[in-house]
């Protein structure tokens, strides 16, 4: 087998492995549909709403992707400003984690009433607070770790602050960024998900999931953690991507 | 002859927490156009802030800095730089590292008269073929060939060097004061070497200074004649014995382990 198509087939196989450990749990367990469905639930939650999986999954999707990439913004800046400035650092970072501890479902309401009814821009807005804080954090620690020799050669010679900034300290930051944007991904769809579901007359999957609880539709509830699974692949490995293209120096092939 | 660095009564102090901490009082080196001094001292004595004052990344409390006949006053195109740590840029091939400084100069080689240059560089120290490698895939030796090369590649006035061999194995070393002697004959230029070796003060350097400890200022200097071609054989001779004794008295002194009555 070529490794390339084992880099497939591996991750199906343990997907697959999964599914019928899944099954045969609750198959031989006996357990009734409102305990636990089981994958072969599933499928039908599919076929009869898949029109809605599209919709929602859609909005569930770029609601998510639109709050990560104001993370990726705001959470640079941030981090940028910190690792730059040690005075910024020492006055961020305590408001930074306090804010961090906050469990973002209790802001949800708040947010939800100073913004009534822009549910699209809470929704981004929720997916945006959960998700900047390790992009933040691991910006600012690759600046504020950079060598001082790694500045001294280039600024033996003249260089700006700027182009020391492009030259040296942005890419040298890259690995530490995408090792923070792949745990940013995950919060990021928490983020969106909690407010869809907490917030009446919701959109997106997670509105779908608390009309199945409402319906007592069991199957349809895992379906769709199972839809917000996939879009976590998904958008998980477009980010593993970026990181062969951005960083993949930072690999080591094993000696 | 002039003097190409001129380093006249330097005195500066750090500013701590415990208040002013001296490193350098009363220090004068001058070096030729052509020459190479090698700076040894204790630990600690402030050597490193030496190169920092030469290359123009601080200035001294009080005395001058003179590089061709201009007082230093901030960072100059016309220095080139290498450190113990190679501190090549990962995400670079090891050309394109070579190359960097190029494309900070102003008026640097662009195109293919840079990467002319960059490969030329990299044969002289015996990296032809690994231009293409990242610094990762390269051994620590092969690193710091690379490191000098990207020091000289914009052929500067002043080589400073701060202990670039000090983390190498002893026999890789020694193969990379050979290359440095090869260097110089092909790619003149005047440097500043700081060591902890007296070895390779007395293989390099054609003047070594020893400077005293922290504060640190002009202890002793010794002139070594190099109208010879070098050859690591002349380490082991009666004279080089002779100067490594001398040496290692004047740094016993220096660490206050010695009375100062050989102080000239």
């Amino acid at each position: 087998m070529t490794g390339r198509l084992k880099k497939v087939t591996v991750p199906l196989i343990a997907i697959l492995i999964f599914l019928l450990l899944w099954e045969a749990l609750v198959w031989l367990n006996g357990w009734p549909n409102y305990k636990m469905a089981s994958p072969s639930d599933l499928w039908p939650a599919y076929t009869r709403y898949w029109e809605l999986f599209l919709v929602m999954g859609w909005q569930t999707l770029w609601r998510t992707v639109a709050g990560l990439l104001l993370a990726v913004v705001v959470g640079t800046a941030i981090g940028m400003v910190m690792g730059f400035s040690r005075t910024m650092r020492d006055g961020l970072y305590p408001l930074l984690v306090g804010f961090n501890a906050i469990p973002k479902a209790t802001v949800v309401p708040i947010v939800a009433l100073i913004f009534v009814g822009a549910h699209d821009f809470n929704t981004v807005l929720i997916a945006f607070m959960i998700s900047f804080f390790p992009i933040a954090v691991s910006v600012s620690i690759g600046l504020s770790t950079l060598e001082p020799e790694y500045r001294d050669i280039l600024r033996a010679l003249g260089a700006s602050q700027t182009t020391i900034f492009w030259k040296i300290a942005l890419p040298k930051t890259l690995p530490e960024f995408f090792g923070a944007l792949k745990v940013s991904v995950t919060l990021a769809f928490i983020g969106t998900n909690l407010m869809e579901i907490v917030s009446p007359h919701g959109r997106g999957l997670g509105a779908l999931f608390d009309s199945g609880k409402t319906n007592s539709d069991y199957p349809l509830m895992f379906a769709v953690l199972i839809a917000l699974a996939l879009l976590g692949i998904i958008l998980y490995y477009i980010v593993v991507g970026l990181e062969k293209i951005f960083a993949s120096w930072a690999e080591r092939s094993p000696h | 002859m002039t003097a190409l660095i001129e380093i006249k009564g330097v005195r500066h102090a750090f500013r701590t927490a415990a208040g002013p901490l001296r490193v350098l009082d009363g220090l004068d080196i001058s070096v030729e156009e052509g020459g190479f001094c090698a700076v040894v001292g204790p630990s600690g004595c402030g050597k490193s802030t030496l190169t920092r004052l030469i290359a123009g990344l601080m200035r001294p409390d009080e005395g001058e800095v003179w590089l061709h006949g201009e007082q230093v006053r901030g960072p100059r195109s016309t220095v080139g730089m290498a450190f113990q740590n190679p501190v090549l840029l990962e995400w670079r091939s090891i050309l394109k590292n070579v190359m960097l400084p190029l494309e900070i100069v102003p008026n640097g080689l662009r195109g293919k008269a840079a990467v002319d240059r960059a490969r030329h560089l990299l044969a002289l120290v015996g990296l032809e073929g690994f231009e293409d490698k990242r610094p990762s895939e390269l051994s620590g030796g092969m690193r710091q060939r690379a490191s000098l090369c990207r020091a000289l590649v914009h052929q500067p006035e002043v080589l400073i060097l701060d202990e670039p061999f000090g983390a190498l194995d002893a026999f890789t070393r020694e193969d990379l004061w050979q290359t440095m002697h090869e260097l110089k004959a092909k790619e003149p230029f005047t440097g500043v070497l700081i060591t902890h070796d007296l070895r390779e003060a007395i293989f390099l350097g054609d003047q070594v200074v020893v400077l005293s400890g922290r504060p640190a200022r002009t202890q002793y200097l010794m002139n070594i004649d190099r109208s010879a071609p070098a050859d690591l054989k002349e380490l082991y001779t009666a004279e080089a014995a002779e100067r490594l004794t001398i040496l290692r008295h004047q740094i016993e002194i220096a660490q206050g382990r010695a009375p100062e009555e050989a102080k000239s």
